[in-house]
């Protein structure tokens, strides 16, 4: 209880803008990815401290849905790269640029 | 109760088992020698799912809230089931001829096509915000994957690899937002947010929400993945995702929106109208540029996107009815528009352009006549659905004293009537190119017969849909 809660909103509020901006500036899909694994975590931290600054139970619950949640977004985005790095040996997200805009 | 509350969640659940039994019979059927059956089992199984769906959607159920409160089946949940199951019901006809041409697993495209409708329902029938959470999870995990099941075409893999990142990214916001709202309020359940006074990190948390929302409907300016997923994703499933996100995107709009914030309405439809405005302007002006057809589609999607907006700026009964109605009229006008696409064919793969379209009246008359019909409707132009769906949008958005918001709805019309009108005049003149063909199927044929009529019969006697939809917001107040 050392640390007071306020601190630890603040340092999932600054993971979760470093997750946008790595979502924003980095090319590699792999690390796009991750960048996102990283804002879902960052609100898993805020969940579970509001959880006890409530002091009931929902919020921690949540933060299990969202693993979930995370673990088969991975699934779904590591077959989805895979497949594309079977066929043109890059997952640099500018070399995908088929389709414009 | 535990009975009761599988009874109240009966359309998902014969869903679910729907689809597991359609990938169990693709299981079975392909065997050994793992080639992909070429009968339309799986699709007709799937059919079967939708059909009962329907028929058990059709009966209330007799305690609508269920599972511990997080769950309701209300009026308002059955309207949005029943532009859902109706989405998914045309999409499922208009898939097979496709999906053979071009040998696509059909086991898979329509078990993942079954869930993400479950996952639209849901949103339809969220009363917590961790349910509304899981729908909109199961409603786009199926898409990221339908988007990219032409495993051996790059633009499909692009449109697959775009759809998710971005798609995980709003997530990403979406569940943000439900952190601060907890934190905010202390409760997850929608129905006591009412009581929460509008403390900033509400508001905050709120905004958030919305963003996560505004990705899956694909507001502006979070749009940006939907022409490119739209042109890259394989037609039957393009014309899916353009229907069931909406669906699933509005559901959780109206749930949050209306229903669960009424007292702070004055600060929410403020920014609300703002997104709107920009929606419809920047929708209908990219289009009138696009050539081709799947990205004029796109963005005529994102354009009605910031039409239904209007139902939920425009706070009250008769923007909920208004977004309820254009949902299912929706649903009905751009899969049919979608679905004459799906049986035209060019050298072997999608013909897409709209010069692709041109002398169709005088190889597929009936093909040509729904497209103008759609196109029509999407113009918002009578007697069709489409019409009568915009007119209640319009109408609600005058009563809640949005001046503006009604006419900028109604010049952008105006515009869209133009590019709406170009595709049709395509196909009802000029000849031919040699390179494209039509492809006969019967079953896109009814399922054309169906969109058509349906946009049809809104657009005449419109009484029916809309004595339906006003007993699910009656049942609101």
């Amino acid at each position: 209880m050392s640390v007071p809660a306020p601190l630890y909103l603040s340092l999932s509020a600054v993971l979760f803008t470093l997750g946008t901006v790595g979502v924003l500036v980095r090319r590699s899909a792999l690390i796009v990815f991750m960048s996102v694994e990283l804002m879902l975590n960052a609100v898993n931290l805020s969940l579970v401290t509001f959880a006890r600054l409530r002091g009931g139970v929902d919020g921690q619950v949540v933060v299990f849905f969202v693993l979930v949640v995370a673990a088969a977004e991975v699934v779904i985005g590591l077959a989805i790269i895979v497949n594309i790095f079977r066929t043109r040996d890059t997952v640099d997200v500018d070399d995908v640029d088929l389709l414009r805009g | 109760m535990a009975w009761r509350d599988l009874g109240a969640a009966s359309p998902e659940l014969v869903l679910t088992v729907a689809a597991f039994v359609v990938l169990l019979y693709d299981a079975w059927m392909t065997g050994p020698s793992l080639e992909s059956p070429r009968s339309g089992g799986a699709g007709w199984l799937a059919l079967a799912g939708v059909a009962l769906a329907l028929l058990l959607n059709a009966f209330p159920p007799t305690a609508p809230v269920a599972f511990a409160g997080m769950y309701v089946r209300d009026r308002l949940t059955q309207a949005v089931t029943l532009a859902a199951l109706l989405g998914t019901g045309i999409t499922v006809l208009l898939s097979p001829a496709y999906l053979n041409r071009f040998r696509l697993p059909a086991g898979e495209y329509y078990a993942l096509v079954l869930f993400s409708a479950v996952g639209a329902i849901l949103m339809g029938a969220a009363r917590n915000l961790v349910v509304l959470f899981l729908g909109l999870e199961i409603l786009s995990f199926p898409l990221y994957t339908l988007a990219a099941l032409a495993t051996r075409s790059r633009r499909s893999q692009e449109a697959g690899l775009k759809y998710l990142l971005l798609g995980a990214f709003g997530t990403a916001f979406f569940v943000y937002g439900v952190a601060l709202v907890y934190g905010a309020a202390g409760t997850l359940d929608l129905s006591r947010l009412a009581g929460v006074p509008l403390t900033p990190l509400l508001g905050v948390g709120v905004a958030l929400l919305t963003i996560g929302l505004g990705f899956e409907a694909a507001l502006v300016p979070f749009h940006a993945w939907a022409p490119d997923v739209y042109e890259g994703a394989p037609l039957p499933a393009t014309a899916f995702m353009s229907v069931i996100a909406k669906v699933g995107a509005f559901a959780g709009f109206l749930r949050v929106f209306p229903l669960a914030l009424p007292a702070a309405a004055a600060q929410w439809s403020a920014a609300l109208v703002a997104v709107a405005v920009v929606t419809m302007i920047w929708g209908n002006l990219a289009a009138l540029f696009q050539t081709n057809l799947k990205r004029l589609l796109a963005y005529s999607s994102i354009a009605h996107a910031g039409y239904m907006l209007i139902g939920i700026a425009a706070p009250g009964p008769a923007g909920t009815l208004g977004v309820l109605y254009y949902l299912v009229v929706y649903a009905v006008m751009n899969l049919g528009a979608f679905g004459v696409l799906i049986l035209l064919e060019r050298r072997g793969e999608e013909a897409d352009e709209i010069a692709d379209l041109a002398g169709l009246w005088g190889r597929a008359p009936w093909a040509a006549g729904v497209l103008a019909l759609c196109m029509v409707s999407l113009a918002g132009l009578p007697p069709t659905g489409g019409f009568i769906a915009k007119l209640y949008l319009f109408r609600a958005a005058l009563q809640g004293g949005h001046t503006t918001l009604a006419l900028v709805a109604v010049l952008t019309s105006v515009v869209s009537v133009y590019y709406y009108l170009r595709v049709a005049a395509a196909a009802l003149s000029g000849t031919a190119p040699d390179a494209v063909a039509p492809r006969r199927s019967a079953t896109v044929g009814i399922a054309l017969a169906l969109a058509g009529a349906g946009v049809l019969w809104f657009g005449i006697l419109p009484s029916t849909l809309t004595a339906f939809v006003q007993q699910a917001v009656q049942a609101l107040r």
